[in-house]
């Protein structure tokens, strides 16, 4: 553990686990949403659902769907901010077997017809995973910046994005590949060591055939 | 450098100083430039100083807890406080900033948010009481971490894993630390109090009342302060720690794992399931109920 995280974080309270792990999930999935947030339902899991709202959770998931960070004084008063961003949300509770305690599943929406479905967990101390992103399982901390790619379980993915990162100068601090069955979907998470990683979306989709969507997540979201 | 010995030979081998011993080690595990953690830290203490001012300036009450810390400050001003200056100042500022943290005021998880009121209550209180300048409470609060490291390599700093011991025990033990280095202890003199401390809170449960980080949270960091307060007392006076403080980091660590899950921030289990617990629980639940959601 590095020294600045035992003397911190710097948070709005009363939870590491509840409040400011819950703004980072927020924000973390409001990030790989990529568009304004402006309708959100969130299905409250395991201990989250059952002590919201003693420990601010709720008040802490929407202050980081609408950008805020676990040090953000407006967090209590997220709420005001989301209705005045026009924001819509609704809570609810489920059980879901094997569920991690503190988790949470948001199902984004927008007038354009955008859907996205993002579940992940508060793990302690202020960080998170995100475990599931449209039925995908994964792994992302959002501590690095990373790219997430969407494609067929075809070979030559791996090297396509690999070589094309290599060839860019990006060194790959982590790399997960899951897939839904043999030629089936897959998804891949890649964590970088300092690179902004907005600006290779694209040119990462362009590396195979086989790639349908790319997300780019750019690191530092633990402020 | 997982240990407290191999930081206390290394200080005493080098002629470096605790907090300098600290910062070179974690530079070089975490690859940040020496300069730059300092610089977090120091920021760290300012966010830690204005948690206590906005602590202290308001009456900030959580669902259950709130105006503790004014209840000392008074009978401390009207009477000579059984348990000196020092403690009573120190446990003044946790209670404040642990209520300020149940209030969803802004603080500095040190090492926790529920401990989050011993650390500021103990270095600021001393620097009220003795006087300090603010880059050898830097030091100190660099110390603190350096300890808190060590307990989170060896055993852990979450309640959920460890229970209580392993949050304001943990930090009663990092303020020690940072009192005998800020009252000019040797190297292993703070090593020794945190030792002295932390067997003290071997065992410490964490039964929060509702699963709200309220009671018993909030007293036991005004309580803690004391603890630790004179563990590095005793450490200053020469006193060790026989069994060494490395070895009382690796029994809390197995204490902690011997501890049932219902002691261990569930909320299920010491005062969080006495009647008059039960109470207040079911008060609450209703009245969360009562509350829509937009």
């Amino acid at each position: 553990m590095r020294l600045v995280d035992v003397i911190g974080p710097v948070m709005i309270g009363p939870s590491s686990s509840h409040t400011a792990g819950a703004a980072r999930l927020g924000d973390l999935a409001r990030r790989i949403w990529q568009r304004p947030v402006s309708r959100i339902v969130i299905y409250l899991r395991g201990s989250f659902a059952a002590t919201y709202r003693g420990h601010g959770t709720d008040l802490a998931l929407l202050g980081g769907l609408v950008g805020m960070l676990p040090d953000d004084p407006l967090i209590p008063e997220s709420f005001r901010v989301a209705r005045e961003n026009g924001v819509t949300w609704e809570f609810s509770t489920e059980a879901v077997d094997g569920a991690h305690p503190n988790s949470a599943r948001f199902l984004f929406s927008d007038n354009s017809g955008n859907e996205m479905q993002i579940t992940g967990c508060s793990t302690g101390g202020g960080a998170v995973m995100l475990t599931e992103i449209d039925g995908f399982s994964l792994r992302i901390s959002g501590e690095l910046p990373a790219l997430v790619t969407f494609h067929r379980d075809e070979p030559g993915v791996v090297a396509a994005v690999t070589g094309f990162l290599s060839s860019a100068g990006c060194n790959i601090a982590t790399l997960n590949l899951h897939r839904q069955g043999r030629g089936e979907n897959a998804a891949m998470v890649i964590e970088l060591d300092d690179r902004e990683v907005e600006g290779l979306q694209e040119e990462v989709s362009g590396t195979h055939p086989a790639i349908f969507r790319v997300i780019a997540i750019p690191g530092g979201g633990s402020g | 450098m997982w240990s407290l010995d191999e930081i206390v030979n290394s200080c005493n081998k080098t002629g470096l100083s605790f907090p300098e011993m600290v910062i070179a080690h974690d530079s070089e595990r975490s690859g940040m430039e020496p300069c730059s953690v300092r610089s977090i830290m120091s920021s760290r203490l300012d966010d830690m100083k204005r948690s206590m001012e906005e602590a202290l300036s308001g009456d900030h009450r959580g669902k259950f807890v709130g105006g503790e810390a004014s209840l000392l400050g008074e009978y401390g001003n009207a009477s000579s406080p059984l348990s000196g200056r020092l403690v009573l100042e120190a446990a003044r500022i946790a209670l404040a900033v642990s209520a300020y943290n149940a209030s969803m005021g802004r603080i500095v998880a040190a090492p926790t948010a529920g401990s989050c009121g011993i650390l500021p209550g103990m270095l600021f209180g001393f620097e009220k009481v003795f006087g300090a300048q603010r880059e050898s409470l830097v030091d100190a609060l660099i110390v603190a971490g350096g300890v808190g490291q060590v307990i989170a390599r060896r055993a852990t700093l979450a309640g959920a894993s460890g229970g209580c011991q392993a949050e304001c025990g943990a930090a009663a033990a990092m303020g020690a630390s940072a009192l005998v280095f800020l009252a000019g202890g040797s190297a292993g003199s703070v090593s020794h109090a945190a030792g002295i401390t932390l067997k003290s809170i071997l065992g410490l449960v964490c039964d929060p009342v509702a699963g709200l980080v309220e009671i018993p949270c909030v007293k036991r960091n005004g309580t803690l302060v004391a603890l630790g307060i004179i563990g590095a007392d005793m450490a200053l006076a020469g006193i060790r720690s026989l069994i060494p403080p490395d070895e009382v980091i690796d029994a809390m660590r197995s204490v902690g794992n011997l501890l049932p899950e219902i002691l261990k921030e569930t909320g299920t289990g010491g005062v969080a399931v006495t009647p008059t617990a039960m109470r207040l629980r079911r008060l609450w639940e209703d009245e969360a109920k009562g509350q829509g959601d937009n």
